[in-house]
């Protein structure tokens, strides 16, 4: 742990050297558990990633991971992650950007060959849409499969399930159908996890408050 | 004479076939016998294990890293480990990590043991698989006495390893050790000088560094493209800093260097084992802080708050702290990496797996362009494709 401090000053030095060069492309910058992550905007990504890829102190050859995250509750619900590896100067760095089910995100292919699947991947695990892509085809769900299966309001159990039929003589779909719902508990402790009002709650707040009066 | 139409062929490669390592499905496009492009359809082994992770505690989740590469499972599991001691800065005991590192070693000799022999035999040679599968029985006997499985092990968990290793194993795997090179010495006898080897897999496949780079390469397959390259020296984890070994590179790029690197991979494997088998220091194997490992049988039967551990940590599990983080390990096919987003509950927001075999078999269309049929089963085999991490 001793060369922990170190790394991570060369990586702000690094985060810098980045958002001074790219100015308004990226509009944020933070060091989480000591991995540079960027926020960029979505429509500059290309020039982004060309420039991690080909400036001198960045050499940032490698794109390891592209993949999507799901927050239902924002606007732009999706995140897409970017996670660059750079050989020469033995770094990783992280971009992160948002996109909704129909603003398009500029693909990257262009610039890292590899990212052809994850990004086919991504579109076809949480819909998000990237333009330019040569071959944007479904790559890991079932031919002719529907929905977008790791979108948070996509259940766990999906909607159709499959069997071979003997007397049809061919793999049949059908609609799921459970003997037993899927459990799903609550664990949040009744002490920390719960926002809502209890029913009686109100009572003793109302208590409180006469008794203050008083 | 009238002139003649040549059509282009198609053809279905897989997805049941020997040589497609599992449930590849091909489709290549040929002028004759020749690749014109091939198009690998995957996902018939996708079980949704993102998803189900998303629905399930940091320790039920373990298991299903084990289904990932099953060939060498206790690497997915560490990589795993990693992430989750990171966010919640779990510290692992020293003799926890060296146990880590021994088997983490054991499971890339039990991957490239397959993946030599059933490559052998995809380009015709029967006998090493034979012989090297009794090989891959004898280390997972040692899977099965440390951790009662064969195969899935569950070994690695966040935060140490499972059990500690049992009266007698060390002496066991360090024997072993002693015999093993002759293993491969045989090994290499049939295969490294084997004329017919040598022109299935010589020339063939060539991928440069620059196309290696591009197209997202890591692990063997980047080092027999001469980039020299191996997280365990350059990103170390679990101490591998403190190991004297050596990172094999190739420099042609071409299956039989992909093969090359794999032979001598074993070799400092070996070492590393050895190495950590004469260090293996006494003490506990998991990190003694009681709401991220369970409290021994013995400790429940006298603490009420051994019980109330135990109970919390197999109905709840542990909650980890808000934060995301990247974790990878120098899995024996690539580098094997965790994205582990926490939001602060008991189960992970999102954990999505890169899978370095994903990388590999998307540049096959590439590799495979302009050779033979025959060549393609050869490239498949030298890029190690097991189709558990890669589906997902």
């Amino acid at each position: 742990m001793a060369d922990a401090e170190p790394h991570i000053r060369s990586l702000a030095d690094l985060g810098e050297t980045i958002a001074g060069e790219l100015g308004d492309m990226i509009s944020s910058r933070e060091i989480i558990n000591g991995e540079l992550v960027l926020h960029a905007q979505r429509d500059s990504i290309v020039k982004i990633l060309m420039f991690l890829r080909d400036d001198v102190n960045c050499q940032f050859k490698l794109l390891m991971e592209l993949c999507g995250v799901d927050y239902p509750e924002r606007e732009e619900r999706f995140d897409v992650v970017y996670c660059l590896l750079s050989l020469t100067q033995n770094m990783r760095v992280r971009l992160k950007l948002s996109t909704d089910e129909a603003s398009p995100v500029p693909s990257v292919t262009g610039v890292y060959s590899s990212a052809g699947w994850w990004e086919r991947e991504a579109w076809d695990l949480y819909g998000i849409y990237f333009s330019d892509h040569p071959d944007l085809r479904r790559i890991l769900s079932d031919y002719g499969f529907e929905g977008h299966p790791l979108r948070k309001d996509f259940p766990l159990t999906g909607y159709v399930e499959i069997r071979y039929d003997d007397e049809q003589k061919r793999v049949v779909y059908e609609p799921v159908n459970l003997t037993q719902e899927y459990r799903n508990f609550d664990f949040l402790s009744p002490w920390e996890g719960v926002q809502q009002l209890l029913p009686g709650d109100e009572k003793a707040e109302a208590a409180e408050e006469e008794g203050g009066d008083a | 004479m009238s002139e003649q139409q040549i059509k282009n062929f198609t053809l279905n490669f897989g997805p049941q076939h020997p040589a497609a390592h599992g449930v590849l499905r091909l489709v290549l496009e040929m002028d004759g016998e020749v690749i014109e492009r091939a198009d690998p359809h995957i996902g018939l082994l996708h079980r949704g294990t993102e998803k189900l992770i998303e629905h399930k505690t940091y320790m039920q989740a373990v298991p299903y890293f084990d289904r990932l590469d099953y060939v060498a499972p206790q690497n997915q599991e560490h990589a795993f480990a990693l992430a989750v001691e990171k966010l919640a800065g779990m510290e692992v005991p020293p003799r926890g990590q060296h146990i880590r590192v021994i088997f983490a070693e054991l499971g890339r000799l039990l991957n490239h043991i397959f993946n030599i022999c059933a490559y052998a035999m995809d380009v015709g040679a029967m006998t090493p698989m034979l012989w090297g599968f009794e090989e891959r029985e004898k280390l997972m006997e040692f899977c099965e006495r440390v951790s009662g499985a064969r195969l899935h092990m569950a070994y690695f968990r966040p935060g140490g390893v499972a059990i500690d290793m049992p009266d007698g194993l060390a002496e066991d795997i360090m024997e072993w050790t002693e015999q093993f090179p002759k293993m491969i010495e045989d090994l290499e006898s049939l295969l490294t000088d084997n004329r017919i080897f040598k022109q299935r897999t010589v020339d063939v496949g060539i991928i440069s560094a620059e196309q290696a780079l591009d197209w997202g390469f890591s692990g063997p397959n980047l080092r027999a493209s001469g980039i020299a390259w191996d997280l365990r020296k350059s990103q170390p984890y679990d101490g591998y800093e403190k190991y004297d070994f050596d990172v094999p590179i190739a420099k042609h790029g071409d299956c039989y260097d992909r093969y090359l690197v794999r032979i001598y991979e074993m070799y400092e494997s070996l070492k590393i084992v050895k190495q950590a088998l004469e260090k293996l220091p006494p003490g506990p194997v998991t990190c003694d802080d009681h709401k991220f490992s369970p409290p021994s049988r013995g400790d429940m039967k006298h603490s009420m708050e051994a019980l109330i551990h135990h109970f919390k940590l197999y109905t709840e599990g542990y909650h980890v702290p808000a934060g995301e983080t990247y974790c990878v390990v120098e899995a024996p096919k690539g580098e094997f990496g965790v994205f582990l987003i926490s939001d602060g509950s008991n189960k992970p927001y999102r954990c999505k797996i890169r899978a370095p075999g994903f990388a590999h078999l998307q540049a096959l269309d590439m590799l495979s362009r302009g050779h033979m049929l025959a060549d393609v089963v050869a490239n498949i085999g030298s890029l190690d494709i097991v189709f558990g991490e890669i589906d997902r």
